[in-house]
């Protein structure tokens, strides 16, 4: 498996590489980990005639907590956030979901911008971003945009982002006092994409009621969703064992899966109620310690 | 248990010495068929068929060639004026090798590119326009003999369905009458699916035919490089490739199971494309290549087991519908197309059995070779395994209650089996007796009963088999009517060291250790002082290959009979040296001395340094020996293996909890690599249990053509496996051993299977046919609540 | 379109000219003749083509040889001196962590990053550690053993420096 040929351009700045793209114009494509894009060239499924390299972008790898947010940059790798402390300490919704991601290997050159990016309602990073309803910085030829992530993921493969639009960074509510989350995903075997994965954050205040909540699905419809009934459910309440059932009901009412090598629709949309149940309980547990 | 006649410096019998291959390999100097560089050399890339069944109206090379590199496209109707475009399958059937006309399935060859590199090659792959007429494909097997099924196969002469042959042993009448009268008979259709050997290492080749010596260079992927040469030798003769200007190199080989037996479509290009172009041509397949091409199982078993409502098993029949896919290259002894599938009795003690099969074209890859299974006898081992396992449930019998009562004692042996084998040696009962201790069986009975109190879903599985391998007798076995033997050269030098060459092939297994460890128990040997070659057929003696387990049962033989030629020898010159009469010399490992007399001896260094410099008048100089191995019986190494795993009712997950293999595979060799091949069978064992199969649409697509989507386990879904050993010596082998890679992949399917039924019983599911994943105990929890 | 790369392979530095879609397994491989880095599956599933790109284990049939520009690069035959054994190597031997060979040279690779990562890991963590590296032949038990073995004797020598 060969890709065809293209013109690789190596970019070192954000400037340069929106720049090249307009020059490039459509059949030009950005790499950052290329562990997608790669890939669907090998197999001839993507034949890009130009290929921007930005992962030697100086600047965009890093996670930090500013302000309000935990920013990450976005080209900071999986596996950068596997070991970091922060994340490790703080945000054990990444540390799940990261685990779960293709393999070690693969996470040393994936990047969380890419994975988001990419668009694949397969990948797991969309659904841990709608469950803490993320921000997605990037920069285009008008500048630098702040896309809220309900407005992000348009369709198959198809995002908010402009051609000549770099994801630059994600930003996320920072942890505090109350607030917890929590990924799984079902798979065949590990490394898999997910047969379906659930996504849940949450915010409780003192009293325990629900502040905040996010739920987000992996690869149960076309684009990454956000599980809305669920959610409207559980905010302003304090969540109990019949209000997470009930939840876990909308949640395999709500999501659209189809049936292929990874199970029936019936079985996907079991699994999406089940999970929805144990992520809820897991991040409702996180949140109180 | 075994004990060691020579020293751990010495290396024989019994001693878990370190491998002498390793080296290469840790340090990355392995010689992998895709490291061989030769000068001058092409890269062939073949274009193949998106559809299952379909007429091929034009294939327009005018794109690809334009591509600077692209050196030539070689059609059907190119090799058709060669007379090349078809060959011989190892069971006399016939396939295509380039297509003039019909493709008959997915991924089939249609032509190949020839360029000056790989990436030039695939871009040229891509640029062949071929214009197709798509057909509907048969790609359910129960549909193929249809009235109205198109004849997939006209072009043979007098095939006039899709039926390949119809096959039976036993005696019907009788079996039919036994389970009609029967108090119980358990009935099930069992189905184990396509599967893929998926070695990490793909197949491929690099052809090179020198104009000037008319000499014709393969280094193929080959586990049967003889095999190969003189198939090559029928092929192509006609062309003038005679076999004595035909050397196969087999390099080293990333893993073989089966799948390097054939010779697939692409070898025979390649070597056409050299014979043509003149230039070395090399073709390595893809990932998508190798699992689309190929194939093992896919056999339909309709099972009947009658039984006592005690619980002795009186008789089994099995009816079976195999798809072959379009042409059948089963690569099995040609008197046995099914393979030995009549091993399905199992390792029971009952008088009636039928087996019956009928083997059909569809419109698939052909295939049908092992996946590390010495010719179906994975399917004969699930099959009764199953079955005993569903009497047990349904008169409510411990499975290993009901398997002790029914078991062929230890003093049975040699053992008539109803469907004709003579089963060789065995201690069933002490081998299912270990297992149990070993597993905790009683604890974990009352585990289960516990468990299933609370509603948890938790399951034994046991699997007590009867393997058969080390193909075989002359008189019954043979590939394209070449005598199953196998053999050994060995080559004694002065200085006492030595090179010993067999027909055989290592893939894996371990040859450069046990071979070398055969002969220093026979000689007394250390063997780190002796080279083990295989895989030329430039230097190799001639052999059938390494798959099937019978390269410790066939050729292993052949070293310690060729070693005891050499020790006769030695004896003379021991005697002349001496000065005492041949009767007067006794042997103990590495050294010949005086009866009665030990202080005067000669080692066996001394003895080879004499049979070059002080021979005894009239003897013939030098130190060397070689047999050729016709082995009297099969070999029947047998096991217990019991599984427990726990299956989530909301889910559908399956957690395998412990797995306990015990082999009998007769006397070791050496058992860390013993221990080693069961290891790794076992993991090839709950692939098929749990996880792989090919899968097909309605259109004869693969579903699952990538690693991505065909699910080869990883070291998180491989249990942490537990072993152990009974040792009843084969009575017939020189060496009392048996042959064991393959017996854990036949034994764990079975073993996980019952485990996972047994686990879902309490909901009233009787069967699910392998792989049984999350998803289907899922949809079966449903169907039954 | 050509680009000249130079990058530094198990020490030594190589300044080659490279097309874009040249794949860095195939540059390691076919331009450099080192050939212990295999190809498996072209999809990044096998992991038989793990090598080390500046100190991380990665996937080299999924990676642009273009790419690899200025990094430092290490594959099988540059982990130990000719003629002697990096720690995994003596254990895979030791504990009979290989059969046939083929995935040998990137499970090490791939050990190398874990252990540099997790010193002392579980015999979950490793299972998980080598997930994205398929071995056919030896069900893993004795490669679970092989680095176990060779994580013990990695933390003597850091011990002992």
């Amino acid at each position: 498996m060969i890709p065809a040929n293209f013109i690789y351009h190596k970019a070192t700045s954000v400037k340069e590489a929106i720049a090249l793209v307009q020059t490039h114009g459509e059949e030009a494509k950005y790499m950052s980990g290329g562990h997608s894009l790669l890939p669907m060239m090998k197999l001839r499924f993507a034949t890009p005639e130009h290929i921007i390299d930005i992962s030697k972008i100086d600047g965009l790898s890093y996670i930090k907590e500013d302000g309000d947010f935990l920013k990450i940059g976005a080209l900071t790798t999986q596996t950068d956030m596997e070991y970091n402390a922060l994340i490790l300490d703080k945000y054990a919704i990444f540390s799940d979901a990261i685990k779960l991601t293709a393999d070690p290997s693969v996470r040393n050159v994936g990047t969380i911008g890419g994975n988001i990016a990419h668009g694949d309602a397969a990948n797991d990073q969309p659904a841990l971003m709608l469950a803490m309803r993320a921000t997605i910085v990037a920069e285009g030829t008008d500048g630098e945009k702040e896309i809220p992530i309900d407005e992000f993921f348009h369709g198959f493969y198809m995002t908010a982002l402009e051609p000549a639009d770099i994801l630059t960074e994600i930003r996320v509510p920072k942890a505090k006092k109350g607030s917890g989350g929590a990924y799984h995903k079902v798979e065949r075997k590990v490394g898999d994409y997910a047969t379906a994965g659930v996504a849940v954050h949450v915010e409780l205040d003192d009293m325990g009621v629900c502040q905040e909540i996010g739920i987000g699905l992996t690869n149960v419809s076309a684009v990454p969703m956000r599980l809305d009934r669920g959610e409207a459910l559980l905010k302003g309440k304090k969540i109990t064992e019949d209000l997470i059932e009930e939840v876990g009901t909308m949640a395999s009412e709500d999501c659209e899966p189809t049936s292929d090598l990874r199970g029936s629709e019936a079985y996907k949309r079991s699994i999406v109620n089940t999970i929805t149940k144990r992520m809820i309980r897991l991040a409702l547990e996180r949140a109180q310690h | 248990m075994f004990k060691c006649k020579t020293s751990p410096e010495v290396g024989g019998m019994g001693h878990s010495v370190k491998r002498k291959e390793d080296a290469r390999f840790l340090h990355g100097k392995g010689n992998y068929v895709d490291d061989v560089k030769l000068p001058g050399m092409l890269t062939m890339v073949m274009v193949r068929s998106p559809y299952a069944y379909a007429k091929i109206k034009s294939i327009n090379k005018e794109k690809a060639l334009a591509i600077p590199g692209v050196l030539a496209v070689i059609t059907g109707n190119d090799l058709a004026q060669y007379n090349l475009h078809w060959m011989p399958t190892l069971l006399s059937d016939t396939q295509m090798v380039l297509p003039t006309d019909t493709v008959m399935h997915q991924s089939q060859e249609v032509c190949a590119v020839i360029a000056t590199d790989r990436y030039i090659a695939v871009d040229g792959a891509e640029a062949v326009e071929v214009d197709y007429e798509p057909m509907q494909a048969i790609v359910d097997p129960f549909k193929a003999l249809d009235e109205d099924a198109p004849l997939l196969r006209p072009d043979k002469e007098g095939q006039e369905d899709n039926q390949i042959y119809h096959w039976e042993r036993g005696d019907r009448a009788k079996t039919d009458e036994v389970i009609a009268n029967a108090d119980v008979v358990v009935k099930e259709r069992i189905y184990l699916p396509r599967i893929h050997v998926a070695s990490i290492e793909t197949c491929g080749c690099v052809a090179s035919y020198d104009k000037d010596t008319q000499k014709l260079l393969v280094y193929l992927t080959t586990q049967a490089p003889h095999a190969i040469r003189t198939v090559v030798a029928l092929v192509a003769g006609h062309v003038g490739l005679s076999e004595e200007k035909i050397r196969i190199i087999s390099p080293d080989i990333g893993g073989g199971f089966g799948g390097k037996v054939p010779v697939y479509p692409a070898y025979v290009v390649a070597i056409a494309a050299t014979f043509l172009i003149g230039k070395p041509v090399k073709w390595i397949e893809d990932r998508s290549e190798n699992l689309v091409n190929g194939f093992a199982r896919d056999y339909h078993m309709d099972c009947e087991l009658a039984a006592t409502k005690e619980g002795k098993i009186q008789a089994f029949k099995v009816s079976t519908l195999a798809d072959h896919g379009y042409t059948d290259s089963s690569a099995n002894p040609s008197k046995y197309p099914t393979g030995m599938f009549s091993i399905c009795t199992g390792s029971y003690d009952y008088e009636h059995a039928f087996a019956e099969l009928d083997a059909v074209y569809t419109n698939k890859a052909p295939g049908g070779v092992a996946y590390r299974c010495s010719f179906r006898v994975t399917e004969a081992v699930h099959a009764i395994e199953r079955m005993v396992d569903k009497l047990a449930a349904e008169i409510d019998k411990d499975p290993a209650l009901l398997r002790l009562e029914n078991f062929i004692k230890k003093e049975q042996f040699p053992y008539d089996s109803p469907l004709g084998w003579s089963y060789d040696s065995g201690d069933y009962e002490a081998t299912l007796h270990k297992a149990m201790e070993m597993i905790g069986y009683e604890d974990y009975k009352k585990e289960q009963a516990e468990k299933r109190k609370e509603g948890k879903l938790m399951g034994i599985g046991i699997c007590t088999f009867t393997e058969v391998v080390g193909a075989g007798p002359s008189k019954d076995f043979d590939i394209l009517g070449i005598a199953m033997f196998d053999s050994a050269e060995i080559r004694v030098h002065p200085t006492g060291k030595a090179l010993a060459r067999f027909g055989t092939k290592s893939q894996g297994q371990g040859h450069e250790t046990t071979y070398a460890q055969i002969l220093a128990e026979e000689l007394g040997i250390p063997y780190t002082d002796i080279e083990i070659d295989e895989g030329d057929t430039d230097t190799a003696p001639y052999g059938l290959g390494t798959y099937a387990s019978r390269s410790t049962p066939t050729a292993g033989a052949a070293a310690a009979i060729a070693a005891r030629k050499l020790k006769d020898k030695g004896k003379k010159i021991a005697a002349h040296l001496l000065e005492v009469s041949e009767e007067d010399i006794e042997w103990e490992v590495g050294k010949y001395f005086v009866k009665g007399a030990p202080e005067k001896s000669k080692t066996i260094q001394d003895v080879a340094f004499a049979a070059y410099t002080n021979i005894p008048p009239g003897m013939e100089p030098g130190f060397e020996a070689t047999h050729y191995y016709d082995p009297p019986n099969l070999t029947f190494p047998n096991g217990a293996y019991i599984c427990v795993v726990e299956v989530e009712k909301e889910t559908g997950a399956i957690d395998v909890k412990r797995f306990v293999a015990i082999d009998d595979c007769g006397n070791i060799i050496n058992p860390m690599i013993v221990e080693g091949q069961v290891h790794g069978g076992l993991t090839q064992g709950i692939a098929p249990a749990m996880y792989e199969g090919i899968e097909y649409d309605d259109e004869g697509n693969v579903l699952n053509g990538t690693l991505m989507d065909y699910l080869v386990p990883t070291a998180v879904e491989s249990p942490h496996w537990e072993t152990g050993h009974t040792i009843t010596p084969s009575p017939h082998h020189p060496l009392g051993a048996k042959g064991v890679a393959e017996s854990p992949t036949v034994g764990a399917p079975p073993a996980i299977a019952n485990a996972i039924i047994d686990a879902l019983a309490p909901l009233g599911i009787k069967h699910l046919d392998i792989p049984i994943t999350p998803a289907k105990v899922w949809e079966a929890i449903q169907a039954h609540s | 379109m050509k680009h000249t790369v130079t990058m530094t392979i198990n020490g030594e530095s190589v300044t080659a000219e490279v097309d874009s879609r040249l794949l860095l397994v195939h540059f390691i491989r076919e331009n450099l003749d080192l050939t212990g880095t295999h190809i498996g599956c072209d999809t990044s599933n096998c992991g038989a083509c793990t090598i080390l790109l500046d100190g991380k284990s990665i996937k080299s049939c999924t990676y642009l040889a273009v790419r690899a520009d200025g990094a430092e690069i290490t594959t099988i035959e540059g982990i130990a001196a000719e003629g002697t054994n990096h720690p995994l190597q003596q254990a895979f031997h030791d504990q009979h962590g290989l059969h046939c060979g083929f995935c040998t040279p990137g499970m090490i690779m791939r050990s190398i990053d874990l252990l540099k990562n997790n010193p002392n890991p579980t015999e979950e963590e490793i299972r998980w550690g080598i997930s994205g590296n398929l071995c056919r032949c030896t069900g893993y038990n004795n490669i679970v053993k092989s680095v176990q073995q060779a994580a013990k004797e990695l933390q003597k020598e850091s011990e002992s420096v």
